[in-house]
């Protein structure tokens, strides 16, 4: 059963070097506190990227009913007031960085492959629908709570903005509440 | 010397996008890293069988947490001028549950999902992909959660302004309670393993 051993660290196909250990997790850890401290200390922000896919949705959106967009605040806040290009925008450009940066280091640590990450017993058209799914959750409920994992819970949480520890604990019990549900995707 | 540099117009915004672009790198190789592109690793979390997603969060929030704590403390950054985000009770309450719910269908959060998919995961494209329908789906449903969205403001509070108590209070309070975590973590992970779990 070739599915048992999908998903889990194997050699890169044909390069015969067996992919890199990952990086102790508290080390990864300390570096992205670093550069979220970084990003505070030079522009006074911290990181994100939720607000990526808002920017491209809503120029998206603008471009095939520019009324609709342009009356409609949750898109409209993403557009600018045409002064600048929307995607001349700090967390988009921020996400190209992530895109690249990761694919860089997966390329590096021979741990770029073409597959689909789930457990023994999912199979792949289940698991790309509950991925689709889940996605079109976490994209309503980070647009409802203004930001996502980076952009709320690791920034306004350092901020110690009582937001963003809201979000980290009724996040985090929800995923323990509804882990049961989705047990043979993973396990 | 004042920071933020940006804020105090030390230079323009082509180069704070190029910032935004060596921050991303640098953001996305850590993730990468870590493991992070790896739905596996971070559904793990949820079932308590990979403990990679709370090491790396707390430890990131800490460290930036103590890192503005004390370049603050010694005159050297003007927290001032970094505005703290407006909390937003019930919004960051019930998106919390709808995105909780979302990361453990989806195994990835939306950072992490561009890390998969950029790293040749099928489930990673999906996650973006449903990522994209479900910003559109807040914006179509956007006259409708306006008042959910806009309820319960605390303004642009922190938690020790809240509280009433000194910033070094509650900077202590998170880290003691990360330091709990990670050892509460290392015991559950030595447990499950010993268990002839997987590992």
């Amino acid at each position: 059963m070739t599915a048992a051993v999908e998903g889990i660290s194997r050699p890169a196909a044909g390069s015969g070097r067996p992919a890199a250990p990952y990086m102790n997790p508290y080390l990864a850890g300390v570096g992205i506190g670093g550069i979220l401290l970084l990003a505070f200390v030079v522009m006074g922000r911290g990181l994100g990227a939720s607000g990526a896919f808002s920017t491209v949705v809503s120029v998206a959106v603008s471009d095939f009913a520019p009324a609709a967009a342009s009356s409609n605040e949750a898109f409209a806040r993403y557009l600018g007031d045409g002064t600048t290009s929307p995607f001349a925008n700090w967390i988009l450009v921020e996400i190209v960085g992530v895109i690249l940066g990761a694919l860089t280091s997966a390329r590096l640590a021979g741990r770029f492959h073409l597959t689909t990450e789930r457990g023994p017993r999912a199979g792949v058209r289940a698991r790309l629908a509950f991925a689709f799914a889940g996605g079109t959750l976490m994209g309503l409920g980070a647009r409802l709570a203004r930001g996502c994992t980076s952009g709320l819970a690791l920034t306004g949480g350092a901020m110690l903005m009582p937001g963003a520890w809201i979000f980290i604990a009724t996040a985090f019990a929800a995923g323990f509440a509804a882990s049961s549900l989705f047990r043979r995707q993973w396990l | 010397m004042s920071m933020p540099f940006y804020a105090n117009g030390l230079f323009g915004d082509g180069a704070g996008l190029t910032f935004a672009l060596v921050i991303g790198l640098a953001f996305g190789w850590f993730l990468e890293r870590g493991g992070l592109g790896n739905a596996r690793k971070l559904a793990g979390q949820f079932y308590l069988t990979d403990m990679t997603v709370l090491k790396v969060m707390f430890s990131a929030i800490v460290t930036a947490m103590l890192g503005l704590f004390w370049l603050n403390r010694v005159g050297f950054l003007d927290l001032t001028s970094i505005v703290v985000p407006g909390t937003f009770v019930a919004p960051q309450a019930i998106g919390g549950v709808i995105f909780g719910i979302g990361f453990v269908m989806g195994g990835l959060c939306p950072g992490t999902s561009c890390v998969s998919a950029a790293t040749g995961r099928r489930d990673g494209f999906a996650v973006v992909g449903g990522m994209a329908a479900g910003v559109l789906l807040f914006g179509l449903l956007f006259p409708v959660l306006r008042g959910l969205y806009e309820a319960t403001p605390l303004g642009n509070v922190t938690l020790p302004e809240l509280l009433g108590v000194r910033a070094g209070v509650v900077v202590f309070g998170v880290t003691a309670m990360a330091i709990g975590m990670f050892t509460g973590a290392t015991a559950i992970e030595r447990r499950i393993n010993q268990g002839g779990g997987r590992t």
